[in-house]
């Protein structure tokens, strides 16, 4: 059965079984390696992605589920909050490893289009989902201020 | 000023960004050529580049020509680059990193001191993982290739710059030879190449086919340290971007024409091996290949990662438990405790121990229990491999490549000749993917060869396979009595430590080993720097089945903690500072322990008084040469569990190279050891089932639970030491130092916080 | 340390404490099958005090009202609870707008409309269309069955009629979702048609409420 979905604005149409993670169709069918397996089990936020705009972890979700909706990996995202993200991440060198990060500037660049000056506390909500490994949550933190800093001019 | 404290100072504009772009949208692409070797087109446009490249080995000082070492090897010198420093037509300056880049700096740092004395322009340099190679890629202080304890910066301080400085004089005769002018009368500075009277210049691109035939010259000057432009500052990490936008390539993300995906079940049990097996439930899901069994298990290959992981679900195994190590941690512990009672091997006797605590006016007690930890890196362990007509091809995150091509010879009965393994980019380590053994990639070579087909075969670890699959930081008791007399002097220091060890039976052993005392088990204890008059540290090692491993800063970890949380508990019950009663037990023996405490001090007495319903405890560890030490400040969070607010941290590690990337090493340190010390541990069942098997149980520290960190680098001219894992082991003592002054509660068992089981 | 997150009285605690032996596995090992029984409203009828069999009544359905998997998300506070054990939710999550969840974490970043099975391993995460935790004028946990009773009873709180709740309880989807909570979690007993029974017994009878 053929799964049809928008992925990163085109069209595209994935011949795999329908309880096939979202996240195995991006890499495995489409070879968007940006976004990552860490746990299967929704724990780690590797595997951010938006569907319909909203944070999503692919791992634990059916490609079915997609069907008809917009997909976004960190390859395909655009937009005024994402590029304030990711020049933040860039401007104070957030990633360490570095295998974490697509997921939290997918979950950080989701925060600032519904927030676009989160607090502390915003910031720790939305985020507490991407786990790093690494510990660069003191410079994740900082990093989205600056973007939200960006964004207000 | 001394040092700079870095939280203030990073910049929030990427106006003098040294990568390729500084919009990630302009730069959305996979590459992966460079350390993969998998791209054939890129892999062409490699060897074109390379032909006319400078390529500079200085470990073949004098033995070839540079150029000829490049250009005559054709297609194979750049497909395995003999060298360290590439200058390339197109002006780009790579420097081939011999470490393994995990995250902890290297490809940034050595290119770096490449860069300083090459008077590179940063913009133009780039960054490639060296592939395995230990005759020329020899981690000097190991004899082999790899990386680990903290090393890459202490090893190739030297070596690095003086390829980078062998380059620079080798593109100043180049252009004195094409300007006829003498050599002395060019400058370099920021990749140009000027002769100031004939207002000549040249980029390094422009010189290097010229400059790659002339003689490497054996012993190039080196810079002073007064003269250096890039070390010491803040230079962008060359791998931040593709680290940002997704383009960044791990051997997860690797996907060779033809590729296998393998997922493995490893037994339930530590030593338990497969009995019986039943595969045909996997066998019947679309897109199964085969089901083997292998060493490590069960292997189950699949056109696509979907089918390899359905059908190691379908599996249905007996295992063979009879070798097995079935008791749990419970067991273990009373084991470990009970040994712990008597005196063992003594790793350091200073004075009379007994005769001192007989002494003594008040004597503590305390007998600390540490967990196993598990390393739990973003990427589990993965590799792609491919054996075919008789030559091994491997994609790996390597962390002591020697030993991995050793493994791997050994699995596929080739000659090391016939192997090659390109180092990949890790997600993460903390020690895991460094093995004495190289066991995981044997278990990779196993699962390549059991298909006995010549198509690349990745091997990838689930969460549970990597929670579960052994390698921990070793449970440890330490069993101590300290001693104080009547004005509240330490007078007495019993530890006693009950530990297994990671390096009995091991190429590491014999290095490890003295006089039957396990230099990593004790380390840190042993080297107490405290002025103890009557002083032992005993070690006992346990024999346990669940296998162990270096884990960030190695057994550091519970040693730091041991030390700093009961030399804390004496001197409060002593009456003293925990500050000024370091200081004094320091005396004047110790200048740079010294220099970090009261570093640190000063950095929290800057802050303010300690606000109310809080508390701070300090710790300080010398660890990989490196001297850190930390001040946390902690609240009950409400749960009777600690809220860590704020870290503050003085670390010496010598020069500096990069301290944006010691901050962030301490910063990183920090939160993976506070994560552990409150919330982590591997338990072992009745029948030795490990308890946990994802982040839900296996808990990692989270963005909601990380302090603020506050780091000062103290400014040195000593030589660089590492900074990768010496942050970690200050970090759990702080805070549970700071917890102990809070509640009254000492801490002496690991995690903090229980864990539910 | 997450056993005394809440207490109740009579039947209820019974049905907790049995459920909390259970809940000494992890979640992964739930074995999936509940070890208690619904009764049906048949079942009280030897009670020939009205008020006493609503009252039986409504501790009968206290054994799927108490039960983790119903009180999970009627948390004390603004963050659900999970597993049998009712341990805290792993990862940290908060209420946010209408229960759904904090921006760029909403409940739906890993709920979905339905359970999605574990490829990796044993267990799944839970899932049914608008997942959401309860309002926190409807909070159990902490709660004795009759508080909570009450609270059920007390329109400004429930923002229910009596037989807007019985419907609730006999057919809305989340609340069903109970008996189909996926792979490795342990149902609540009976069925969500002989809940809905108990319920409209229990108004029938005059829904009272046990004391405490």
């Amino acid at each position: 059965m053929a799964v049809k979905f928008e992925l990163n604005g085109k069209q595209v149409s994935a011949d795999v079984e329908p309880d096939t993670p979202l996240l195995w169709v991006i890499r495995d069918t489409f070879g968007l390696t940006g976004t990552k397996f860490g746990c299967g089990i929704a724990q780690c936020g590797a595997c951010t992605v938006h569907l319909n705009g909203l944070t999503r972890r692919s791992c634990v979700t059916p490609v079915s589920q997609a069907e008809g909706g917009m997909v976004t990996t960190i390859e395909g995202l655009d937009g005024k909050e994402a590029r304030a993200v990711q020049d933040a991440w860039v401007g104070i060198d957030v990633p360490q490893c570095g295998f974490c990060q697509s997921g939290q500037v997918m979950s950080a660049t989701a925060l600032l289009k519904e927030i676009p000056k989160p607090s502390d506390d915003n910031i720790n909500q939305a985020m507490a989902g991407n786990i790093c490994r690494c510990a660069t949550y003191v410079r994740i933190r900082k990093a989205i201020h600056n973007a939200a800093d960006t964004l207000e001019g | 000023m001394a040092d700079q404290i870095f939280r203030a100072d990073i910049p929030s504009t990427t106006a003098d960004s040294g990568l390729s772009g500084t919009n990630p949208a302009d730069t959305r692409r996979i590459d992966r050529a460079a350390s993969t070797g998998l791209s054939r087109r890129s892999f062409l446009q490699g060897t074109a580049a390379a032909a006319a490249s400078l390529v500079i080995g200085i470990h073949l000082p004098g033995k070839a020509r540079a150029g000829a070492a490049a250009s005559a090897a054709g297609e194979s010198a750049a497909f395995a680059p003999n060298a360290f420093v590439r200058v390339a037509p197109d002006n780009t300056v790579t420097v081939i990193i011999k470490h393994i880049e995990f995250g902890q700096g290297p490809a940034t740092g050595l290119s770096t001191l490449v860069a300083e004395e090459l008077d590179a322009d940063w913009g133009q340099m780039r960054a490639e993982l060296a592939p395995a190679d230990t005759e020329k890629y020899v981690n000097s202080l190991f004899g082999i290739q790899g990386t680990g304890g903290s090393t890459a910066m202490a090893n190739s301080y030297e070596q690095m710059r003086k390829a980078g400085a062998a380059a620079r004089a080798m593109l100043v005769q180049a252009a004195a030879n094409r300007w006829r002018v003498n050599a002395d009368e060019i400058t370099v500075s920021k990749g140009t190449v000027s002769h100031g009277a004939s207002g000549k210049s040249a980029s390094f691109g422009d010189l290097a086919s010229e400059a790659a035939r002339l003689e490497v010259p054996a012993d190039p000057a080196l810079k002073s340290p007064d003269q250096f432009n890039l070390i010491g500052t803040r230079v962008r990490k060359l791998d931040t971007l593709d680290k940002t936008n997704g383009t960044q390539v791990f051997t997860q993300d690797l996907y060779p024409e033809s590729m296998v995906t393998a997922t493995i079940l490893h037994p339930p049990q530590f030593g338990a091996t497969v009995a019986s097996l039943d595969d045909s439930k996997a066998r019947r899901i679309k897109d199964v290949i085969d089901v083997k069994t292998v060493p490590a298990g069960v292997a189950v290959y699949a056109n696509n990662t979907y089918a390899a992981l359905k059908g190691r679900k379908a599996l249905e195994v007996t295992w063979d438990a009879s070798k097995a190590e079935t008791r749990s941690t419970r067991q273990m512990e009373q084991d470990y405790s009970k040994a712990a009672q008597t005196p063992g091997l003594n790793a350091r006797n200073d004075g009379d121990v007994e005769q001192a605590l007989a002494k003594a006016d008040r004597i503590i007690e305390a007998e600390y229990f540490f967990p196993f930890l598990a390393h739990a890196p973003m990427e589990t362990l993965d590799a792609v491999m491919q054996f075919k007509d008789g030559k091994v091809t491997a994609w790996l995150g390597s962390q002591i490549q020697t030993l991995d091509v050793g493994a791997l010879s050994s699995v596929f009965g080739v000659d090391k000749s016939s192997i090659t393994l390109y180092t990949q980019y890790a997600g993460g380590s903390f020690g895991r993917r460094a093995q004495p053994g190289g066991e995981f990639a044997a278990e990779a070579a196993e699962v390549t060869k059991a298909l006995g087909s010549d198509r690349p075969v990745k091997l990838m670890w689930t969460r549970e396979n990597d929670i579960q699959g052994g390698r921990y930081r070793p449970l440890a008791i330490h069993k101590m009595r300290g001693g104080l007399d009547k004005d509240g002097n330490i007078i007495g220091w019993d530890q006693q430590i009950a530990v297994q060890s990671f390096m009995k039976g091991t190429a590491f052993e014999s290095g490890m080993f003295e006089d039957g005392i396990d230099a990593s088990a004790v380390e840190g204890s042993r080297a107490m720097p405290y002025g103890i008059a009557n002083l032992r540290i005993g070690q006992h090692l346990m024999e346990n089945g669940v296998s162990t491993l270096w884990w960030r800063s190695v057994e550091h970890t519970h040693n730091a903690y041991a030390n700093e949380t009961f030399l804390d508990e004496l001197l409060e019950k002593a009456g003293k500072d925990p500050v000024e009663g370091r200081l004094a037990l320091l005396g004047d023996k110790h200048p740079r322990h010294r220099g970090v405490l009261e570093k640190v001090a000063q950095m929290a007495d800057a802050a303010g008084p300690v606000p109310s319903g809080r508390q701070r405890g300090v710790a300080l560890h010398k660890s990989f040469g490196s001297f850190v030490a930390q001040i946390a400040e902690v609240s009950d969070n409400g749960n009777g569990e600690p809220r860590v607010h704020k870290v503050w941290c003085a670390v010496d590690c010598g020069v500096a190279v990069n301290p944006d990337v010691i901050a962030a090493q301490m910063e990183g340190g920090i939160g993976f050891g506070i994560g552990a010390v409150l919330y982590d541990a591997i338990t072992l069942s009745e029948g030795g089932y490990v308890e946990q098997s994802n982040f839900d149980r296996y808990r990692s520290l989270r963005i909601s639970e990380m302090p603020d960190v506050e780091v000062a680098v103290i400014q040195s001219t000593e030589a660089p030491t590492g900074v990768g894992e010496p942050g970690t082991p200050p970090s759990g003592p702080a805070v549970a130092n700071a917890w102990r002054r809070l509640t009254g509660k000492s801490v002496y068992r690991l995690p903090l916080v229980p864990i539910n089981v | 340390m997450q056993h005394a997150v809440y207490s109740l009285g009579g039947a209820g605690l019974i049905a907790a404490m049995a459920f909390l032996t259970l809940g000494a596995a992890n979640v992964a090992s739930e074995n999936g099958i509940s070890n208690e029984t619904l009764k049906s409203p048949e079942a009280f009828k030897s009670i020939s005090d009205k008020s006493k069999r609503s009252v039986a009544l409504f501790n009968e359905m206290g054994k799927v009202i108490t039960h983790p998997r119903c009180m999970n998300c009627h948390p004390k506070g603004d963050s659900p609870l999970q597993g049998m054990n009712m341990q805290k939710h792993e990862p940290p999550v908060v209420r946010g707008a209408g229960g759904m969840g904090a921006p760029a974490m909403r409940c739906s970043t890993c709920h979905s409309d339905e359970n999605v099975t574990f490829m990796d391993s044993e267990g799944s995460v839970p899932g049914h269309a608008v997942w959401r935790l309860a309002p926190p004028e409807q909070a159990w946990v902490g709660k004795s069955l009759g508080e909570i009773c009450r609270q059920l009873k007390d329109q400004k709180r429930s923002h229910m009629t009596l037989a807007e709740l019985q419907k609730h309880n006999a057919t809305d989807g989340l609340v069903g979702w109970g008996w189909n909570p996926g792979e490795g979690r342990t149902p609540v007993p009976g069925s969500q048609k002989m809940f809905g029974e108990l319920t409209q017994a229990w108004i029938d009878t005059g829904a009272e409420c046990p004391g405490g």
